[in-house]
């Protein structure tokens, strides 16, 4: 058995996300090679370079792939897998991967299997299905496994090795009927959600968007991601994208803290996954308590400026 | 414009899941099925580019039991024009298999937009319209937040992606899916759910099909997530900056 990942990167530098994605690889078999497509990648192949498990790199480096767009990458990964013999197609489940791998199984005629977040043997895996509600083990007999890592679930690979590297040149020419146009970066001086260690999170419990500023201090204290619950997005308190949830963001950091969220079962399918919980509120029947390691029943607005205090 | 919405037949968001005790699925029976509410989404953003005069048709497509009519209707009622519902004994059908499904209906119906939720809350694939894009050859724009129409034969598409947002310019014919942010779906009025009701669907079999719809991945068993060990109240704040900081070793 031979895997292939598919990196993901910034052209500058490798998401963390590929690392998780090497190690997943790593578990298929000791044969785990990686593809990076992209334009100037010198410093993000010299840092790829490092990953340990890896046998070796492969990269396409080209202008027309300095932008992720699916349908190029596409068809350059369609033409490099022609003439090897790769059993796995490994990418991280993160947009970039669930954007572009179907993509892949589609054009080889194989089911993709998504999200997967154990592997148990070459063709078997385990995948949550319904938010995470329940656990699917799924078993694959296409002759060729395509699939995207839940990056969460593995720990990134080590970066002590030295990996060779060999430039693939291409002729292919890109695909005229999409076109990037520009790509907006949330700039925020705080961690992604879907990233982030740590994350605090407001519910109805806030009151109002105001007083998701008392949850700012804590945050930058920890360096956390900022959340809320769906009821607190539809009251208007904070944007659409902080939402947590089965709907929202799917996150699982080392720790959650949810203040003033009662835990909606859409809530909890969202958090579960997160190593340890931690509820403040001031109904102690609020379901939040049962799936928190540790609940604190107390006012927010008394308890939040004395923890924020407490972490100095 | 023609527009093709596909929509899917879900456990409503709101049921608390059960896994079945013999580990086959999960507890469907007496469940209170909805619209998959990505494939709502998908409803509501074709019925408001009708409303701008740049959809002309709006054709709502489910794949699925008989009931799945009922989810067709839910469309219709939001503002569709028509419905096609391909009839299948078996709801788990492969994506890789939707996707082949639906290029058939396009083949016959040619829409210039296919319009879908960016996965279903069931089995969370998040594939079909890749899959769907891929088969027919049309660009896809996946994850959309915004869709504009461009006055060239093209749509301006933002996309919700890690760490942003990125917009890609499409040639139509294409492919949508869409995320949370696009729109908020309207309900339907009781007078659009009557008129609904008169709106035509054709019922096609999925044998009358004829493609090879084998089943590519099985599902050996469905469990229940590992349970959270349970947690403790603690008194005060003192108590949990100490247990995060000795026992999580988080702080």
């Amino acid at each position: 058995m031979k895997t292939l990942v598919i990196v993901e990167h910034n052209n500058e530098s490798i998401k963390q996300t590929t690392y998780s994605t090497i190690t997943a690889a790593s578990k298929i078999s000791d044969e785990a090679y990686a593809l990076i497509l992209g334009h100037n990648l010198s410093t993000a192949v010299d840092e790829l370079k490092k990953s340990n498990h890896l046998k070796k790199i492969y990269f396409v480096d080209k202008e027309d792939l300095g932008k992720p767009i699916a349908e190029n990458f596409c068809d350059e990964i369609i033409k490099f897998l022609k003439d090897k013999d790769f059993t796995h197609v490994f990418t991280p489940s993160s947009t970039f991967g669930k954007n572009l791998s179907p993509k892949i199984a589609t054009e080889l005629d194989v089911q993709q299997i998504s999200d997967i977040t154990n592997i148990l043997d070459g063709h078997t895996f385990e995948r949550p299905i319904y938010a995470g509600n329940a656990i699917a083990k799924v078993k694959s007999n296409d002759p060729i496994k395509v699939v995207t890592v839940r990056s969460t679930c593995f720990e990134p690979c080590k970066l002590d090795s030295n990996v060779d590297v060999e430039n693939i040149s291409s002729e292919l020419s890109t695909n005229e009927s999409v076109n990037f146009v520009n790509y907006d970066e949330s700039k925020s001086d705080r961690p992604e959600l879907t990233s982030a260690k740590i994350i605090i999170s407001g519910g109805r419990g806030l009151q109002n968007g105001d007083n998701f500023k008392l949850l700012e201090g804590i945050a930058d204290k920890l360096g956390a991601a900022m959340g809320a619950s769906r009821a607190a997005v539809d009251a208007g308190f904070v944007p659409n994208d902080w939402q947590v949830g089965q709907t929202g963001k799917i996150v699982a950091p080392d720790l959650y803290i949810a203040v003033g969220i009662s835990g909606a079962i859409q809530h909890i399918a969202g958090i579960k996954d997160s190593k340890f919980i931690v509820c403040i509120n001031k109904d102690e029947e609020a379901p939040i308590f049962k799936f928190s390691d540790f609940g604190l029943v107390a006012d927010l607005f008394e308890a939040l400026p004395v923890l924020e205090k407490k972490l100095q | 414009m023609k527009a093709l919405v596909c929509v899917k037949r879900v456990i409503d968001y709101n049921v608390r899941i059960r896994v079945k005790t013999d580990k086959s699925g999960v507890e469907k029976d007496n469940v209170k099925m909805s619209m998959n509410p990505f494939d709502e989404i998908a409803v509501e953003e074709a019925v408001r580019l009708k409303e701008k005069g740049i959809v002309t048709e709006i054709v709502i497509l489910s794949i699925g039991l008989e009931s799945s009519q009922e989810t067709i209707r839910t469309g219709l009622a939001m503002g569709g024009d028509r419905g096609i519902l391909i009839k299948s004994p078996d709801e788990d059908i492969d994506p890789l298999n939707i996707g082949k499904i639906i290029k058939k209906v396009c083949d016959k119906e040619n829409p210039d937009l296919i319009i879908l939720g960016k996965q279903a809350i069931d089995d969370d694939c998040n594939q079909t319209g890749q899959i769907l894009a891929t088969l027919l050859k049309y660009p896809q724009a996946t994850f959309a937040s915004k869709v504009e129409k461009n006055t060239d034969d093209t749509l301006n598409v933002t996309r919700e992606v890690d760490g942003g947002l990125e917009t890609i310019k499409v040639k139509i014919p294409c492919v949508v899916t869409t995320d949370l942010r696009l729109n908020e779906p309207r309900y339907a009025s009781l007078p659009n759910i009557m008129k609904a009701k008169q709106k035509k669907i054709d019922i096609l079999d999925i044998n009358e099909l004829s493609l090879d719809l084998k089943k590519r991945v099985e599902i050996l068993e469905v469990n229940d997530p590992p349970e959270r060990k349970p947690g403790i109240v603690v008194p005060d704040i003192d108590s949990l900056v100490n247990k995060l900081k000795n026992e999580a070793k988080i702080l």
